[in-house]
């Protein structure tokens, strides 16, 4: 294991605590604050696969050349995917933030184990 | 400056790791979406310092998006969940599979470019000829709105149904109901 992979392990570690926030907790806030976590995440392990040591942000300027800008950018691929990603997770989380409120106006709670009678 | 970088990306990475744990066990709900927010911050310096400038940009803005959906969601509202036992299965297997997985994800990573030397294959096309082909100085805009156009009319596409979703979620009175209400004036 050299030193170079402890950012993707802590990255890890974050996805494992959203996974947690998810699994074990009762309070549908918490569950949704679980997915923001995870995520960020996997966000942030796919930005860091992208990165190169010295780089310089992917933004041609006019003192530069194109053979040592492609020698030293950092990779733009997964920062233009990445980007995608985050607003669609903006979605997501106002989509279930509207299901949480709707959930807390017809039981009065947001604990998932008294929200049992799925009816009409 | 460059020296600085992987130190201060550790830094903020064990800051996200003890935010996320914070707003997880916090017994206040505003606390916890407050939490969070310093976890999405966090989050957007560490795409600063990778030089990722417009990722830092869109994170800052989706945070405060985000942020004033959850104190919407939990402002008035209070949480009656704190105090109940916990449920031990879900504890449990929840930390037994976070072990599992951290412990392949560490195998895993042997495999892996290390980090600081990315793999460029698609990239370095994109960068050798993303000026001459689109005309943009920023190449993620370049990647973003023209080589992977679709990618974009489908995240459009994306954000469109969940705005309906949550519109068609949050209306006060349902169609059907309304209509049936009329009916029931024209009828007395």
């Amino acid at each position: 294991m050299p030193k170079e992979m402890l950012p993707y392990l802590l990255t890890m570690v974050l996805l494992m605590i959203g996974v947690y926030g998810i699994v074990v907790k009762r309070n549908i806030i918490k569950i949704i604050v679980g997915v923001i976590i995870t995520e960020y995440a996997v966000n942030c392990f796919l930005i860091l696969q992208g990165y190169r040591d010295g780089g310089i942000a992917p933004i041609m300027t006019a003192d530069m050349n194109t053979a040592t800008f492609v020698d030293k950018s950092v990779d733009p691929v997964p920062q233009a995917l990445i980007l995608t990603a985050i607003v669609i997770g903006l979605g997501t989380v106002a989509l279930m933030v509207a299901l949480a409120i709707r959930l807390y106006e017809k039981y009065g709670t947001f604990d998932i184990s008294e929200i049992r009678r799925l009816q009409g | 400056m460059e020296v600085l970088t992987v130190p201060v990306l550790y830094i903020l990475l064990f800051f996200m790791i003890l935010g996320s744990i914070v707003a997880l066990e916090a017994r206040d709900l505003l606390s916890t979406v407050i939490a969070i927010g310093a976890v999405g911050y966090g989050l957007s310096i560490i795409y600063l310092i990778l030089n990722a400038p417009d990722i830092a940009i869109v994170q800052v803005v989706v945070e405060v998006l985000v942020l004033v959906i959850l104190i919407r969601a939990t402002v008035t509202r209070d949480d009656t969940t704190y105090g109940q036992p916990r449920d031990v299965f879900a504890l449990a297997s929840a930390l037994v599979f976070a072990g599992l997985f951290l412990g392949f994800s560490y195998y895993v990573f042997q495999w892996m470019r290390p980090f600081g030397s990315p793999l460029m294959t698609v990239a370095k096309d994109y960068l050798a000829q993303g000026l001459e082909a689109t005309g943009a100085a920023n190449y993620v805009m370049a990647v973003l709105l023209d080589f992977r156009a679709y990618d974009t009319l489908g995240e459009a596409t994306v954000i469109f149904t969940s705005i309906i979703g949550a519109y068609v979620i949050l209306r006060s009175i349902g169609r059907k109901r309304r209509e049936s209400a009329f009916r029931d004036d024209a009828h007395s």
